[in-house]
C-alpha cells in the first residue's frame, strides 16, 4: 500500500533496477523493511511488530560479491539479466605500453572488508503530510539536502518546493552514514500521507547495525609497472564493488569519488581502471568516512610497498622518487583532477623524522634477531575534498553523458546578516554532525567584521525553503573548509565592504582607508577616528536614506559559489573531481605476537597538510577522530556475513566499535602549503587518517609476516594463524571433538552444524514409533506451545524459544523424508517469526544395542537468519546444543515410562496438556 | 515482593540531581525512556540499549550505572545524578566540564553526558589517575567522533594534575 503512493528512486546506474524504500514481492536483504508498524508509542509498536508473519520462500542467498558474479548465481534482479549492475573501463595514457615496458610487474588481490563508522545517534525523523496543497514535511537528522532532495522528490511525485526538509541544527555523528536515511524519509511521508498525521521515527541500533548503510566491500585487485629504478610507470586497478542488494544513489560514487585521482600523490600518467558493481543481498553501502578512499590507498598504496619490496629499494625512497614535485602545482592529473598546492617530499621527510625512521629499522632488525614479527609499513595519499557533483555521472559513457545534458559544480553558499540591533547572524547549509562548523564560521565572521565570536550566531538549521541551498549542500567531502568557508568568507567580505563604504561616508575618508577591529571601523593608523560597527550595520536600517549614493539598504549578503574548476567530465573521461587536494602520510611499526595474535601498534606518525589551519583544536580533532576509524578497519571493525548472507552483528557486542585503549599513541605533524583554490587558503580535510590507516596497518603487518597475503580487519584470530603459519578459519568454526551430544555447533559459515548420538532405552522399533507420534513430540520438542500432524508426514507447531534474552513464537513446519522404518528418516523444516527465521534439515538414524537399548545419532544443518541471528549469532550453538539435549533427556524419559507401563498414548496426551497448560 | 501487572502504571518516585521527582511508569518502562519522555531530560542520551555503548550512564546511588538496563520502576525510591547536574546552578559549567570545553573533548556531543557522568563518579574515586587508567575507564563508552585522545586529555586536566 505504501508503496502504491512512491515511485522507484533512481541512481546514476541505468539499469531496470526498481528500488523503493520497502520490499515488494521480493526481499533480497536482512534489514530491507517489509512493514512499517505506526502506533502511538514505540513499546507499542515493538508489541505490534511481533504480530507480523511472514511466510518466506527462502531463494539462494549470497553476501560474497564473487558468488554473485558466478554464471548460476540467483540473480537480485531479473530484469537486469547479471548481478553485475555497471561495468566500466577506462584508460589514460598508454598502460598496456607502459607494462610491457616496466622491468618489474607486481599484482595483488584481496578482500576490503565491509565496515562502517557507526554514529552514536542513529536516524531520526518526523513526517508530516498537510493537503492544499499538498506538501511533505520532514524533519530529521539527515545530512543533505543534497542531490537526494531531487531524488526524494521524484519519489514522492511532487515538485521540490513540496517536499520541504528541515534538518537539525546539529546531529550526533554521521561519517557519510546519514546521507543514506532519505529512502526511510520517503517511506515515512508516504505513511503520514497515509495515515493522515505525522509519523516519527527513531532508528534503534539494531535496525543501525543491520539496515542503515556501511562503506563498500570490495574483492579488488591491481597492478603495477616498475621500471628497475622505481618508477612507477603504470597502473591497473581492477575494482569489484559489492553495492549490496540496490544501487542507492549517490552510488556507485564510492568508486569514482578518487578516480580522477587515480594517480594518488604520483607522477604516474598510464592507467587503466576497470570497475564492477555487484549486487548481493547486503545491505546498500553508502558513505563513510573517506568514502572509498580507504579502498582506493589499500590497492596503490599496498602496491607501492609490493614494488619496493621487489625491486629491493626502501618503500619510503621508492615514494620519494615517485612524488609529485612541488613545482608542478597546480598539477593536472591524467584523470582530470587538479591538485590546487602540495609538497608531498616534505611531508615524508617530516613523518621520517617524527618516526625516528632509521632507529626505527634498526629496532626491527634487533626484533628479528630475537625471532619476533616486527614490521614497518607506510601509506601516502591526497585527500580530495569539495566534491564536483558531476563526477558520480563517470558511470555513464560521455555518449549517455551527452544524451542526458551537462552537469558540473558543487556550489557552497551562505548567508551573512545584521539586523537592526546590529547583531550579526551567519546561516550556512552545511549540516554539521560535530566538525565545529559554527566555532569556525563564528571566527572567520568576527575576523572579517572586526568582532568578537560571541558575537556571532552561526545557524546551521537547514530548511529547503527558506534557506539558499543546492544541489552540493550538506556535508561530505570534506566540504566545509574546502568550499562553505569560502563562501562565508565572500558574504562576510561583502557585510564588510558595506560598513567600510557607510564609515569611510562618515568619517570622511576613502573606503580604502577604513579598517574593522575591536569592534569598531576605524580610519587605518586612527584608531580615535572610529564608529562602532554594530551602529553602523544598524544605519542600514534605520537610515536608509542616509547611506552613500546608490548602496541597497539593509544587511543581508548572500553567496552562492561554484568553484570554477569544477567543470564537467570531458569525452575522455577527465573530471576535476573536488576543489582542494590535502595530504597525508602515514608511518606504522607493529610488532604481531606469535603466541597470541595480538597486533600490537608501537608507533604511529601521522602529517598531514590541510592548507591553511582555521581552527587548531578542530583540526586536531579531526585527525584524531579520522584516525580512530582508520584503525578500527584496520584492527576491529567488520560486518560479518554468514554464508546465508545473514548478518552477524546486530549488536555493539559483536560490531566491535574500537574503544580508548585499543588506540595506539599518535604523533601528528603538521606542514602547511596553502591552497590558491579557496579564499582562505584552507583545505578539505577530516577523512585523513581513515584512508591510510588501514593501509599503513596493513603495510606494517605484510612486512612483520612476510607476506603480502593479509586481509582486514587484523583479527587476533588471523594473526595467530598467519604467525603460526596455519590456515585461518573464521572464529567459531573450528571443530571440537566431544562424546556424546553435538559434538560441532556454533558459527560455522553458512550456519549451524552439528551432529551426536545418544543412547536410549527401548528398541529401534519402540523408539521409532515414539519418534514419530504427535503427542510425545508434543511433550518433548523444548517450547513446543502446539503440534498438529497435517499428514503422515508432516507436522506443524508453534515452538516458543529465548536466544540471547530474545524470546520468540516461531512457527514451524516440519516434514518427514526418506523413511525406513525403526531404521533412518530425514526431516526437513522451516520456521519463521517475528525475530526471526530459519530452515534446516536433519538426519536420524537408529541402530540395534542389545534388547532394549538403542543408539540414535543425528545430524543437522541450519540456517538462522532475521533479528535472533544479527544479536543471538553468538549463542545458537550453544542454545541449539542446549535444546537439542532438553529434547533426548525429556525423549528418554518418556521412553522409559513408556516401557514402565505401556500406557503410551495416555501419558502423552496428559503430558501435552500439562504443557500447554490445560487441564 | 511488589508485583504489578505488566500495563499497570506504577508511580515512581526519585530523586535527581537533589530534587525529587515522580511519574508514572509501566513496569517495562526503561529509565532511559522515563527520564526522556516522562521526566523531559533529555540530556541522558540512548546510544544502543543494550548495555555497551555507554552514552545513558549516569550516577545511580553513587554508582556509574547504564540506565538503559535499567526499568523505571526499579528504580523508586533511589537517588540519581545526570549530566543535568553538572554545571553550577548558575549554569556555569563545572572543572570537567570546562576541560571537556577547552579541549575539544567532544565534536557531536551524543556520548558526551554519559562519559562525563563516569568521569565524574571515576575522579571521586580515583582523584589522580594516569593516562591510561582514564583510558581503561573510557573503554565503557564508544566515542566515535573524537578518537578518545582529547577525551583523555580532558580528564587529565580536570583532575588538576
Amino acid at each position: 500500500m505504501v508503496a502504491e503512493t512512491i515511485s522507484p528512486i533512481p541512481s546514476a546506474v541505468r539499469v531496470p533496477i526498481k528500488f523503493y524504500p520497502i520490499a515488494l514481492d521480493r526481499v533480497r536483504y536482512v534489514g530491507e523493511p517489509i512493514a512499517v508498524v505506526i502506533a502511538e508509542d514505540r513499546y507499542v509498536a515493538e508489541d505490534a511488530l511481533e504480530l507480523i508473519s511472514v511466510d518466506y520462500e527462502a531463494l539462494p542467498a549470497t553476501a560474497d560479491p564473487e558468488a554473485a558474479m558466478a554464471d548460476n548465481a540467483t540473480l537480485l534482479h531479473e530484469d537486469v539479466g547479471s548481478n553485475v549492475v555497471h561495468h566500466r573501463t577506462f584508460q589514460y595514457g598508454d598502460p598496456d605500453g607502459a607494462f610491457e615496458r616496466a622491468d618489474r610487474v607486481v599484482k595483488l588481490d584481496w578482500r576490503y572488508p565491509r565496515y562502517a563508522s557507526t554514529p552514536m545517534e542513529t536516524y531520526g525523523m518526523v513526517a508530516n503530510f498537510e493537503k492544499q496543497p499538498d506538501r511533505y514535511t520532514i524533519w530529521s537528522n539527515f545530512q543533505g539536502p543534497f542531490i537526494l532532495h531531487a531524488l526524494m522528490t521524484g519519489a514522492l511525485g511532487v515538485p521540490g518546493n513540496r517536499l520541504r526538509l528541515i534538518t537539525s541544527p546539529h546531529s550526533g555523528g554521521s561519517f557519510g552514514i546519514k546521507q543514506a536515511m532519505f529512502p526511510y524519509m520517503v517511506l515515512l511521508a508516504a505513511c503520514s500521507r497515509l495515515l493522515g498525521c505525522p509519523v516519527k521515527w527513531i532508528e534503534d541500533r539494531l535496525e543501525h547495525l543491520t539496515a542503515s548503510s556501511t562503506g563498500a566491500d570490495r574483492a579488488d585487485g591491481v597492478e603495477a609497472a616498475f621500471s628497475k629504478d622505481g618508477e612507477l610507470l603504470a597502473l591497473k586497478f581492477n575494482n569489484i564493488v559489492n553495492v549490496g542488494a540496490f544501487v542507492r544513489a549517490p552510488e556507485p560514487a564510492s568508486v569514482y569519488r578518487m578516480h580522477s585521482a587515480s594517480n594518488g600523490c604520483y607522477r604516474v600518467r598510464d592507467i587503466a581502471v576497470e570497475n564492477r558493481l555487484v549486487v548481493t543481498n547486503t545491505t546498500p553501502i553508502g558513505l563513510n568516512r573517506g568514502y572509498g578512499g580507504p579502498q582506493f590507498y589499500y590497492a596503490l598504496e599496498r602496491v607501492m610497498d609490493a614494488g619496493a619490496k621487489a625491486l629491493a629499494i626502501d618503500p619510503a625512497e621508492i615514494r620519494r622518487r615517485n612524488f609529485i614535485q612541488p613545482e608542478q602545482f597546480p598539477y593536472k592529473a591524467p584523470a582530470g583532477a587538479t591538485y590546487d598546492s602540495g609538497n608531498y617530499e616534505t611531508g615524508l621527510k617530516k613523518a621520517l623524522d617524527l618516526a625516528a625512521y632509521d632507529a626505527l629499522k634498526e629496532a626491527r632488525e634487533e626484533a628479528r634477531a630475537e625471532g619476533k614479527l616486527f614490521g614497518i609499513g607506510m601509506a601516502a595519499g591526497i585527500e580530495p575534498s569539495g566534491s564536483n557533483m558531476a563526477y558520480v555521472t563517470l558511470a555513464q559513457t560521455p555518449e549517455e553523458r551527452a544524451k542526458a545534458g551537462g552537469r558540473s559544480g558543487g556550489l557552497g553558499t551562505a548567508t551573512v546578516s545584521v539586523d537592526p540591533s546590529g547583531s550579526v547572524t551567519v546561516k550556512t547549509v552545511s549540516t554539521p554532525a560535530g566538525q565545529g562548523h559554527q566555532t569556525v564560521a563564528a571566527q572567520v565572521v568576527a575576523d572579517a567584521l572586526g568582532l568578537r565570536p560571541d558575537q556571532i550566531d552561526v545557524i546551521t538549521e537547514v530548511d529547503t525553503l527558506t534557506s539558499a541551498w543546492s544541489l552540493a549542500s550538506g556535508n561530505y567531502a570534506n566540504r566545509f573548509s574546502a568550499v562553505v568557508i569560502g563562501a562565508i568568507a565572500n558574504a562576510a567580505e561583502k557585510v564588510a565592504t558595506k560598513i567600510k563604504l557607510i564609515a569611510a561616508e562618515n568619517l570622511e575618508v576613502a573606503p580604502e582607508d577604513i579598517e574593522l577591529v575591536g569592534g569598531n571601523a576605524q580610519v587605518v593608523g586612527v584608531p580615535e577616528k572610529a564608529l562602532p560597527v554594530r551602529r553602523l550595520a544598524a544605519q542600514t536600517h534605520w537610515h536608509p536614506a542616509g547611506l552613500p549614493e546608490q548602496m541597497e539598504p539593509g544587511l543581508f549578503e548572500t553567496t552562492i559559489m561554484n568553484p570554477e574548476m569544477l567543470d564537467a567530465p570531458d569525452d575522455q573521461d577527465r573530471v576535476a573531481s573536488a576543489v582542494t587536494f590535502g595530504y597525508v602520510f602515514d608511518l606504522a611499526a607493529v610488532e604481531i605476537h606469535k603466541d597470541t595474535g595480538k597486533i600490537e601498534v608501537v608507533k604511529y606518525v601521522s602529517v598531514h597538510d590541510v592548507g591553511n589551519v582555521l581552527n587548531e583544536i578542530v583540526v586536531e580533532g579531526q585527525i584524531y577522530g579520522g584516525f580512530a576509524h582508520g584503525i578500527a578497519g584496520a584492527l576491529l571493525e567488520e560486518f560479518v556475513y554468514d554464508a546465508g548472507a545473514n548478518p552477524q552483528a546486530g549488536t555493539f557486542a559483536d560490531y566491535l566499535c574500537i574503544t580508548a585503549p585499543e588506540i595506539p599513541d599518535l604523533t601528528i605533524g603538521h606542514f602547511n602549503t596553502p591552497s590558491p583554490h579557496n579564499t582562505l587558503g584552507a583545505k578539505g580535510m577530516g577523512d585523513g587518517s581513515s584512508m591510510l590507516a588501514p593501509t599503513a596497518i596493513a603495510n606494517a603487518a605484510a612486512d612483520a609476516l612476510d607476506t603480502f597475503d593479509v586481509n582486514l580487519p587484523l583479527t587476533l584470530n588471523k594473526n595467530w594463524s598467519a604467525a603460526n603459519g596455519r590456515p585461518y578459519e573464521r572464529a567459531g568454526a573450528a571443530k571440537a571433538k566431544v562424546g556424546d551430544g553435538p559434538r560441532e555447533e556454533g558459527a560455522v559459515e553458512g550456519g549451524l552444524k552439528g551432529e551426536g548420538t545418544v543412547e536410549l532405552s527401548a528398541s529401534p522399533i519402540e523408539v521409532w514409533e515414539l519418534l514419530l507420534d504427535p503427542d510425545t513430540l508434543a511433550a518433548v520438542v523444548p517450547g513446543c506451545e502446539e503440534l498438529t500432524q497435517l499428514s503422515d508426514d508432516s507436522f506443524s507447531a508453534e515452538v516458543k524459544i529465548g536466544v540471547a534474552g530474545i524470546k520468540g513464537v516461531y512457527s514451524a513446519r516440519i516434514d518427514l523424508r526418506d523413511k525406513i522404518e525403526g531404521e533412518s528418516v530425514r526431516l526437513v523444516g522451516k520456521a519463521s517469526g517475528g525475530l526471526g527465521f530459519g530452515q534446516g534439515e536433519g538426519v536420524v538414524e537408529l541402530e540395534h544395542i542389545s534388547e532394549n537399548r538403542t543408539r540414535l545419532s543425528y545430524s543437522y544443518s541450519a540456517n538462522v537468519g532475521g533479528k535472533v541471528a544479527a544479536v543471538g549469532q553468538r549463542m545458537l550453538g550453544t542454545v541449539t546444543k542446549l535444546l537439542i539435549g532438553q529434547f533426548f533427556r525429556g525423549f528418554d524419559k518418556r521412553l522409559r515410562n513408556v516401557n514402565g507401563n505401556s500406557r503410551r498414548v495416555s501419558i502423552g496426551a496428559i503430558l501435552k496438556r500439562l504443557f500447554q497448560g490445560r487441564y | 515482593m511488589l508485583r504489578i501487572k505488566p500495563d499497570q502504571k506504577q508511580r515512581v518516585t526519585l530523586t535527581v540531581n537533589g530534587k525529587l521527582v515522580s511519574g508514572y511508569a509501566q513496569p517495562r518502562l526503561l529509565l532511559t525512556d522515563f527520564l526522556r519522555h516522562e521526566m523531559g531530560m533529555y540530556g541522558t542520551h540512548v546510544g544502543c540499549e543494550h548495555g555497551v555503548c555507554g552514552a545513558c550512564t549516569i550516577i545511580i546511588d553513587d554508582v556509574a550505572t547504564r540506565s538503559c538496563l535499567r526499568y523505571a520502576v526499579q528504580c523508586d525510591g533511589l537517588e540519581l545524578r545526570t549530566v543535568e547536574g553538572l554545571a553550577e546552578p548558575d549554569g556555569k559549567l563545572n572543572t570537567l566540564q570546562k576541560a571537556f570545553n577547552e579541549n575539544g573533548a567532544l565534536q557531536c556531543g551524543f556520548c558526551t553526558a554519559g562519559i562525563l557522568m563516569s568521569a565524574t563518579k571515576f575522579l571521586q574515586d580515583n582523584p589522580k589517575p594516569d593516562r591510561d587508567e582514564i583510558k581503561e575507564m573510557l573503554s565503557g563508552h564508544i566515542c566515535r567522533c573524537t578518537g578518545y585522545e582529547q577525551i583523555v586529555r580532558a580528564i587529565f586536566q580536570a583532575s588538576g594534575q
